[in-house]
């Protein structure tokens, strides 16, 4: 009985809502602007923070050698840079080697195993120093050996996805930050005039022995339905999205374990796992935010 | 038991509604507050549902010292004390029942408690016939039934009415004293302001007469005594 009766009060919120179309067009809206960022945001600083996480576990260098390269260039670099004491480990993979990761990491797309075979991809050495500061002593021995056509060092890679990351997660913060705002103050606004229109009504409740809980609590529901139905919206614009850049995002990010898993098939448990927390995680924070615009409108407007 | 000891209310401005207003009014009695526009019936109703608060003195209701209650528990006073206007304040888009049910809704009552006690409340004030009527669909009467009817149904020991004949012929009148009566018999304490000459005098109940915010006379089975002002006043609006 007491769940039909607090039933009946969210139908009674959904009815003011709809008697002002406007008035709520605008709040989901703007909600829906901000949710849409908030979401997108969300997921650059989790996709970031992988792709981190990946280079950072990685060998600090990996030496890549040219095709005319031979076993016994790599050998010698091998011995030249043991003789140094400055390794920690060294790791030979050959060109057969480098095709079987290539086709554990592609074994979803037979397509892209077709095209490839172990000819051109490189032989490389991964290299690991016992001290981050041993790698400007090793980097010229490396540059200097036989048939070494690149050097890459993941620091560089590392520090340059700092670099973006910090930026997305500034340039992100102060845009949601402030979008945030901006939807506090709408629900705020609208909460405000629909507390005015209901004056009557609320001084007629006040003076039957109304809680100011049982007053309040229609207003909170409605600032936060405006901010779950954003979320709503924004979720199934993302997701649309997500799913549209699938195949670009499992050819860029494919390697990385976690997003192989998610994205790899669409019928699995984790894709529907991850789909349906980023919902909630969506609407628990639009449901919170559109509160707070209540919750500032029944503090300013509604006095005790 | 009401208890008002040297109760005082100053408006802004300096106007004195209340000046050292002592009085007690024992559970279960039927007062009237009578006295000219002006006088402070109102005040002395709002003070005792906090919708005012006295400038100077305490009010008690029982061992509730309602003059120190803090703006978060004035909802607990007022469902402890019915009131009913003058103006009836009724939600003009329920019915007569969803307006009475308001009165247990806020007490968090189940829908079955809710349907049972309203039908037997709706009974009492005449109104079962109308109960799915909505407000502007009723007669100033059967608009003020609505009110008292709402006033009750939570079970409050005290009923406040501010001239709830104020709008109402003289028949109607009758008809709603004879359910504020009925409510008395079940031991709630019922005080009324009014200007009606005929009710006070008909009814002979403790009389409280207020004039410019003083009591002038607290009567037993008292009698309205119209002063000259009031009795011109009567007089044009007859004429």
């Amino acid at each position: 009985m007491r769940k039909e009766k607090k039933n009946m009060r969210i139908l009674n919120v959904w009815t003011h809502m709809r008697r002002s179309p406007y008035q709520t067009l605008a709040a989901v809206v703007t909600m829906f602007l901000t949710m849409l960022l908030a979401g997108l945001f969300f997921l650059a600083t989790i996709f970031s923070s992988l792709v981190l996480q990946y280079f950072e576990g990685k060998p600090q260098i990996t030496v890549f050698f040219a095709d005319k390269a031979t076993v016994t260039d790599a050998d010698s670099l091998k011995k030249t840079l043991e003789s140094t004491g400055k390794v920690a480990s060294l790791k030979y993979v050959s060109k057969d080697d480098a095709l079987a990761i290539y086709r554990q990491q592609n074994k979803n797309d037979p397509l892209l195993l077709e095209m490839v075979t172990a000819d051109i991809l490189p032989a490389s050495l991964e290299v690991s120093a016992t001290d981050p500061n041993y790698l400007r002593d090793l980097d010229p021995i490396i540059r200097k050996a036989q048939g070494v056509e690149e050097v890459v060092f993941q620091k560089d890679v590392v520090d340059s996805l700092l670099r973006w990351t910090h930026a997305v997660r500034w340039v992100g913060g102060i845009l949601v930050g402030l979008l945030s705002l901006n939807s506090i103050l709408i629900v705020m606004t609208i909460i405000g005039m629909k507390i005015a229109l209901k004056k009557d009504e609320i001084e007629i409740l006040k003076l039957v022995g109304a809680s100011p809980w049982y007053i309040q609590t229609p207003f909170i529901v409605e600032g936060g339905l405006y901010g779950t139905l954003g979320a709503i919206v924004s979720w199934m614009i993302i997701m649309g999205v997500m799913l549209w850049l699938r195949p670009m995002l499992m050819g860029f990010l494919g390697m990385i374990p976690l997003i192989s898993t998610i994205f790899g098939s669409l019928t699995t448990w984790a894709f529907a796992g991850v789909a349906g927390g980023f919902l909630l995680f969506l609407g628990l924070v639009g449901f919170l935010l559109g509160s707070i615009g209540s919750f500032v409108a029944l503090s300013r407007y509604l006095k005790f | 038991m009401i208890r008002f000891d040297n109760v005082s209310k100053q408006f802004s401005g300096h106007t004195s509604a209340l000046s050292d207003i002592t009085v007690e009014i024992k559970d279960g009695e039927f007062v009237f507050l009578i006295g000219p526009s002006g006088a402070g019936k109102t005040t002395f109703l709002r003070l005792l549902i906090r919708d005012t608060v006295s400038t100077k003195g305490v009010i008690h209701i029982d061992d509730w010292n309602i003059s120190t209650l803090p703006s978060s528990k004035i909802y607990l006073l007022r469902r402890k004390v019915g009131t009913v206007f003058q103006d009836f304040k009724l939600l003009t888009d329920r019915t007569v029942f969803e307006n009475v049910a308001l009165g247990l809704e806020i007490l968090g009552k189940n829908s079955k408690d809710i349907s049972t006690r309203v039908l037997d409340v709706i009974e009492l004030v005449g109104l079962a016939d109308k109960r799915n009527s909505f407000p502007l669909q009723l007669s100033a009467g059967e608009m003020q039934r609505t009110g008292i009817a709402r006033a009750i149904v939570g079970g409050p020991s005290i009923l406040l009415a501010d001239e709830p004949t104020g709008n109402l012929d003289p028949q109607t009148s009758w008809d709603i004293l004879d359910i504020l009566k009925e409510i008395q018999k079940i031991g709630t304490t019922i005080i009324m302001a009014t200007h009606n000459v005929n009710v006070v005098n008909e009814l002979k109940r403790r009389t409280i007469t207020l004039n410019k915010g003083r009591i002038v006379r607290d009567e037993e089975k008292g009698k309205y005594h119209v002063t000259i002002h009031e009795k011109g006043k009567k007089e044009h609006a007859d004429s």
